[in-house]
């Protein structure tokens, strides 16, 4: 009864901040409503003991990826005027889009039956001792190691794209060459003059 | 006991304001990735729902992957837009139309 | 025997004609004549052997493939030699014309710079001609059929800066096209329903062939549509009406081409054809009458177009195509030995004729007009007595080889009970005295009376091309003077056989039952079977023939000639007056080169024309070609619209056409 308490007030805040996702007028109120999204999502996660999953959700994607989000909104000089210009023009095909999905899903969910699954069957406790990252690393490592290297390569590549794209060369700019440093050679800096002696005079 | 009639319903609706936000703020390519975001979490929210109810951690699992993509998606999404903003001055979606044929 | 030595035949010619065409000019002229006259008298040697295995020490038929080309869903495509006494007559036939033709072109082509061109192509003649005969499939006899037509045409136009003749070689190519098509047409046919290309599968399939009907044009025999295409091959290849037209031009080749091709061998390829053909069409008694309405009237009327013509080659031309007409009838009337037979006897005759004409021409410098020749006995002996050894057989001159076949024919379409046969007979017999008169009248105008050529005709257009090659700058009066021994011989070596091999050979082709199975004839059909009854020997049938029809219509067209040509030339005049109509007529061959010219061949280019105009520059240029690019455009251009180019848009659409395929999914799913 307490879990599904939770849930659902968890469910609501989830929502709302979407909501305040987005419709926020300023950027920077979107991002943090989409924090808030996420630790709701989180919660909601560990209510239905994916405990892993909810806990990187919060460390990676709050941690890392929305704190990302924030910099870029607070970096750019973004002229919110013109951005807010024309906000309602074609919010009525938003809203009729979104409410065609909803109508949509609701009827995949409770017409269709899902094909023979019963929709209405809460999810079973697992055991007290049962540990839903062993579980998964066990998965993980052992039938997904393969596509989990390319993840990883995936990560590696956007990294080096996003260190590549935004990479600023700047004329001008003075900085060292180390290769042409140290393939340089004596004779190409240090010029032996002879000078033949001068008579006393 | 939470169901999973909940947790779709749940996801179903927060997809329908992810696409009804990528019409409300069309111009704003910031917003628009986090619509996205707010898409892919929905998504997310079925994996799991479903793996927990059939017991199998495939979906725990994709989830994982799904995160991992869209962590690497928006970075290069903002990278981009840090880029097109040195360039344009602008984020306005309405300015991005040199696709055109 | 020995398939080597059946190969060797026709590579011999080939090699010859590869070595004289491609290093012709390196080896020179007489390296060049010398080697294809041995490879021709290789082959020559080679089928004359083979005569004699198969006839007198009964070696059997040999009937098998030499070389598969390729195998394609179960079809060889092979070269293979059937060579029965059907083939070995007609390889022997053809090696021997072709060997004297080789020997007297040395002569008659002396002077002309194609010399080892002409070497080289009549080789390639004899090589293509031989894989025609000695063929044991389809494949193989459309090959040959179209190699002879190919340097048919090389030949014809040979002299390729006379318009004249590129005209001729393009009108030969054309209508044997026509020909062609059928032909093909038929191999086809025979092919959908046989899956086999081989005579052997063909000719067994016959008798049930007969009971199949094809459904076109309302359901017709199925063997009788196959017969009749490849007889419309045929046509084409033996000049039969209506497809006879090129054969009259085709004299603008040099002479001893119009001897070989245009009247000893390639010409009869249809008639050799039709005989190989005989177990398919002794099954199909319409298209048998349907050969037989043709070659008669092929006979006939083709006869009457020699006796008002003056170019010597042409007349001769006219009576090619009525021997063949006859040959055709022959056919018809399920005569098929006696047409094989005339086949023979007419290649050494007309070939004689052929040559004995280029004598003349070469005796007149390039003179072909016979109306500037006459009295040329007394000039060029020889010539003059091989040239009526020659025609004396092609009227039918008892105990020459002419009369033991054409008697023979004549004789088999009047016992024939075939529909049609009735009018095939009156035709053949009335061609007897035309065929009189015109010889004769060539003979007289040429070799007696009055010596025409003293007259200088000044400034006087010519009716005809020359036959002519360095030509002569003015026409002033030449000297006429007997031909060089290369060109003599070959004429005394063919007078012998058009003089005798009748008498010698008639028993055994005709009645005893030479051809054996190379030739099927249904018992219902058999008229030389009849016949052979009456035969007591050939000296008998050349005196009986003293009593019967066709020789007294031949005594008075020698009649008419003397009387029109000799004795009284003015009358000819007068007549020519008095039926104006009918010179008119006959001028203008029955008008059957207005009527390709002027309708067939403007109808064609009419329908070329407004298909080029409707339907290639409308309907495909513009309408499929251009018109695809302009939807295309068009559709483009309003697609386009939704490219805004937009970031968002894209999105929209994105999104929207997510909802709408998870509605399709609600609704179908």
């Amino acid at each position: 009864m307490l879990v599904e308490i939770l849930f659902y007030i968890f469910a609501t805040l989830l929502v709302a901040g979407a909501l305040g996702v987005i419709t926020a007028r300023n950027p920077v109120y979107s991002v943090l409503f989409l924090v808030f999204c996420f630790v709701n999502s989180a919660a909601i996660w560990l209510l239905v003991e994916a405990e892993f999953l909810a806990i990187v959700l919060v460390l990676v994607y709050v941690g890392a990826v929305m704190v990302l989000f924030l910099f870029v909104v607070m970096m750019l000089d973004i002229n919110l005027a013109e951005i807010r210009q024309g906000f309602t023009r074609f919010a009525w095909l938003g809203w009729i889009t979104a409410l065609a999905v909803i109508a949509e899903i609701t009827g995949v969910i409770w017409r269709n039956g899902l094909g023979g699954v019963d929709v209405g069957r809460g999810f079973v406790s697992e055991p007290a001792n049962y540990s839903n990252t062993l579980e998964l690393g066990r998965v993980l490592y052992t039938h997904y190691a393969y596509p989990f290297e390319l993840a990883a390569v995936l990560l590696v590549v956007a990294i080096v794209a996003a260190i590549a794209l935004t990479l600023r060369r700047r004329p001008g700019l003075k900085v060292q060459d180390i290769s042409r440093q140290v393939a340089v050679r004596a004779e190409d800096r240090l010029r032996v003059v002879k000078v033949s002696a001068e008579k006393r005079s | 006991m939470i169901t999973l009639a909940d947790m779709l319903t749940l996801s179903g609706i927060l997809f329908a304001l992810a696409v009804a936000g990528i019409f409300l703020n069309r111009k704003n390519v910031i917003l628009l990735l986090m619509c996205v975001e707010l898409l892919l979490l929905a998504a997310n929210f079925n994996f799991i729902a479903f793996s927990r109810m059939l017991g199998d951690l495939t979906g725990q699992v994709f989830v994982f992957f799904v995160l991992t993509v869209a962590a690497a998606e928006s970075a290069i999404g903002l990278a981009i837009l840090v880029v097109l903003f040195r360039e344009r001055r602008s984020i306005n979606v309405e300015d991005l139309n040199t696709l055109k044929g | 025997m020995n398939p080597h030595l059946l190969i060797a035949i026709p590579l011999a010619p080939l090699i010859a004609a590869v070595i004289a065409g491609l290093a012709g000019h390196r080896i020179g002229r007489a390296a060049s004549h010398t080697i294809t006259i041995a490879g021709v008298a290789i082959a020559c040697g080679l089928s004359l052997y083979v005569l004699k295995q198969m006839y007198w020490d009964g070696v059997g038929t040999f009937n098998g493939p030499v070389y598969t080309w390729l195998v394609s869903d179960g079809v060889r495509i092979q070269v293979g030699f059937l060579i029965d006494r059907l083939s070995v007559l007609m390889m022997s036939v053809v090696t021997f014309v072709s060997l004297c033709v080789h020997v007297y072109t040395i002569g008659y082509m002396s002077d002309d710079p194609g010399y080892t061109r002409f070497f080289s192509y009549i080789s390639l003649f004899t090589f293509a001609m031989l894989m025609l005969v000695m063929s044991n499939n389809f494949m193989q006899l459309f090959f040959g059929w179209e190699a002879v037509g190919m340097v048919s045409y090389l030949l014809i136009g040979f002299w390729y800066t006379r318009p004249s003749a590129i005209f001729a070689n393009f009108k030969a190519f054309i209508v044997n096209r026509v020909g062609d098509f059928g032909f093909i047409i038929g191999i086809a046919a025979l092919f959908s329903y046989t899956h086999s290309l081989s005579y052997t599968t063909a000719f067994a399939a016959a008798p049930h062939l007969a009971q199949q009907t094809l459904p076109v044009f309302g359901g017709v025999n199925a063997l009788t549509l196959i017969c009749v295409a490849l007889f419309i091959g045929a046509m084409g290849k033996s000049a039969q009406v209506p497809l006879h037209v090129w054969l009259p031009d085709s004299m603008e080749g040099p002479t001893p081409i119009s001897a070989l091709i245009h009247a000893a061998t390639m010409v009869t390829a249809g008639i050799f054809m039709v005989a190989r053909m005989s177990p398919l069409f002794e099954h199909s008694s319409a298209a048998l009458s349907f050969v037989l309405v043709i070659g008669a009237t092929t006979a006939f009327f083709m006869g009457i177009l020699g006796v008002v013509n003056n170019d010597i080659k042409r007349v001769i031309a006219y009576s090619t195509l009525s021997q063949l007409g006859y040959m055709t009838a022959a056919l018809g009337a399920s005569a098929y030995s006696a047409a094989i037979f005339h086949l023979m006897t007419h290649a050494f005759f007309k070939a004689l004729l052929f040559l004995a004409a280029g004598s003349v021409i070469i005796g007149m410098h390039h003179e072909q007009d016979m109306r500037k020749m006459g009295g040329l006995a007394k000039y060029m002996p020889i010539t003059a007595i091989t040239c009526w050894v020659g025609g004396l057989a092609l009227v039918a001159t008892p105990f020459f080889s002419g009369f033991y076949s054409k008697d023979a024919i004549i004789e088999a379409v009047g016992m024939s009970h075939r529909w049609g046969s009735t009018y095939a007979y009156w035709c053949v017999l009335l061609g007897a005295y035309i065929t009189s008169l015109y010889t004769f009248r060539l003979l007289f105008m040429t070799f007696h009376g009055e010596e025409r050529f003293r007259k200088v005709h000044a400034g006087e257009g010519h009716e005809h091309g020359h036959d002519g090659h360095g030509e002569h700058g003015g026409h002033g009066v030449h000297e006429p003077h007997e031909s060089p021994w290369v060109v003599t011989v070959p004429l005394i070596a063919l007078a012998i056989p058009a003089l005798l091999i009748g008498y010698f050979t008639v028993g055994k082709i005709l009645y005893g039952n030479y051809f054996g199975s190379a030739i099927e004839v249904l018992p219902a059909h058999n008229v030389l079977g009849r016949m052979a009854a009456d035969y007591h020997g050939p000296l008998q049938l050349a005196l009986h023939a003293f009593l019967t029809a066709p020789f007294w219509l031949a005594v008075a067209g020698l009649f008419t000639a003397w009387l029109f040509v000799l004795k009284r030339p003015d009358l000819a005049d007068a007549a020519a007056v008095k039926f104006a109509w009918l010179k008119r007529i006959l001028d203008q061959k029955f008008y059957f080169d207005w009527f390709n010219e002027q309708v067939i061949a403007r109808v064609s280019r009419g329908i070329g024309i407004g298909l080029w105009k409707a339907g290639d520059q409308g309907l495909i240029d513009g309408a499929v070609v251009n018109g695809t690019a302009a939807s295309v455009g068009w559709l483009g251009g309003v697609v386009r619209r939704v490219q805004s180019g937009y970031l968002y848009s894209y999105a929209f659409w994105i999104v929207i056409g997510l909802a709408a395929l998870l509605g399709w999914f609600l609704v179908h799913a």
